[in-house]
């Protein structure tokens, strides 16, 4: 499976719903969303990783790299997650403690810092 | 010899068929079900290294990946070409850090692999860079 990718709008954050595979082929698509996202002024990012499949370092990599130009522009980078087998790999790189991961939207949408 | 030889050129298009073949073969060995999505998520992550490097050392040969079923056990290794005083020139270079590319994916998919598999080893042999890593089988195969 390819990598899907859909945004949407709540208030002043914007929602990134992803699907599919996150690897070294597919995370290019990713970053560049994401980059597009806060060239366009988009600060508060909500990723939904409901529909991921799969996530390697690459994959990791690319949101570390959105966190970073978020907050270049005090904005946020929030996770939505509730699959085991995706969270592990938050676990065992430490990244748990860097990123604020939810389990719904909703939860996410109404996070403040 | 290995059960399956698997070479694909190194390319990110690919690292997922390696993956898919890993998987499948380590079912049909008897890695427990529970262990398949490590499988899956190691042998990409050793292959992807494996791409970034060959991809950054400009080298047209395929990555090697082979699979074997011993007994009580899977292993997999992965190979790269690139030999050892190259890899350590090329990770004294700064990388980009911030995740478009390069030397710190590569630090991180170690890292990944590392965290995930008990018995892993990162070594060497005549042609470049090797990763072993391996998983205990169920005494009875599945199906």
């Amino acid at each position: 499976m390819d990598l899907s990718l859909s945004t949407r709008t709540v208030g002043d954050r914007t929602i990134v719903s992803v699907g599919g595979e996150i690897d070294v082929y597919t995370a290019p698509k990713l970053r560049e969303q994401l980059v597009e996202l806060v060239n366009d002024g988009s600060y508060h990012l909500v990723v939904d990783m409901e529909g991921v499949d799969f996530l390697d370092s690459t994959g990791l990599g690319v949101l570390v790299g959105g966190l970073k130009r978020v907050r270049a522009h005090e904005g946020s980078l929030r996770l939505v997650c509730n699959q085991e087998r995706i969270l592990k790999i938050f676990r065992i790189t430490g990244l748990t403690k860097v990123f604020p991961i939810h389990t719904s939207v909703d939860e996410a949408v109404a996070a403040t810092d | 010899m290995a059960t399956v030889e698997l070479r694909f050129s190194a390319l990110p298009e690919h690292v997922r068929t390696a993956r898919l073949v890993a998987a499948a073969v380590a079912r049909r060995a008897g890695v427990d079900d529970a262990v398949l999505d490590e499988v899956r998520l190691a042998v990409g992550e050793a292959c992807s290294r494996a791409v970034g490097l060959h991809v950054g050392h400009g080298l047209g040969t395929p990555v090697r990946v082979a699979l074997t079923e011993d007994e009580k056990v899977f292993r997999i290794e992965v190979g790269d070409d690139v030999p050892q005083a190259a890899l350590g020139a090329a990770q004294a270079a700064p990388g980009s850090g911030d995740g478009t590319g390069g030397d710190d994916e590569v630090d991180m998919g170690l890292a990944v692999i590392s965290g995930l598999v008990d018995d892993v080893e990162v070594t060497a042999d005549e042609r470049g860079g090797l990763i072993r890593m391996s998983w205990p089988t169920n005494p009875e195969p599945l199906d």
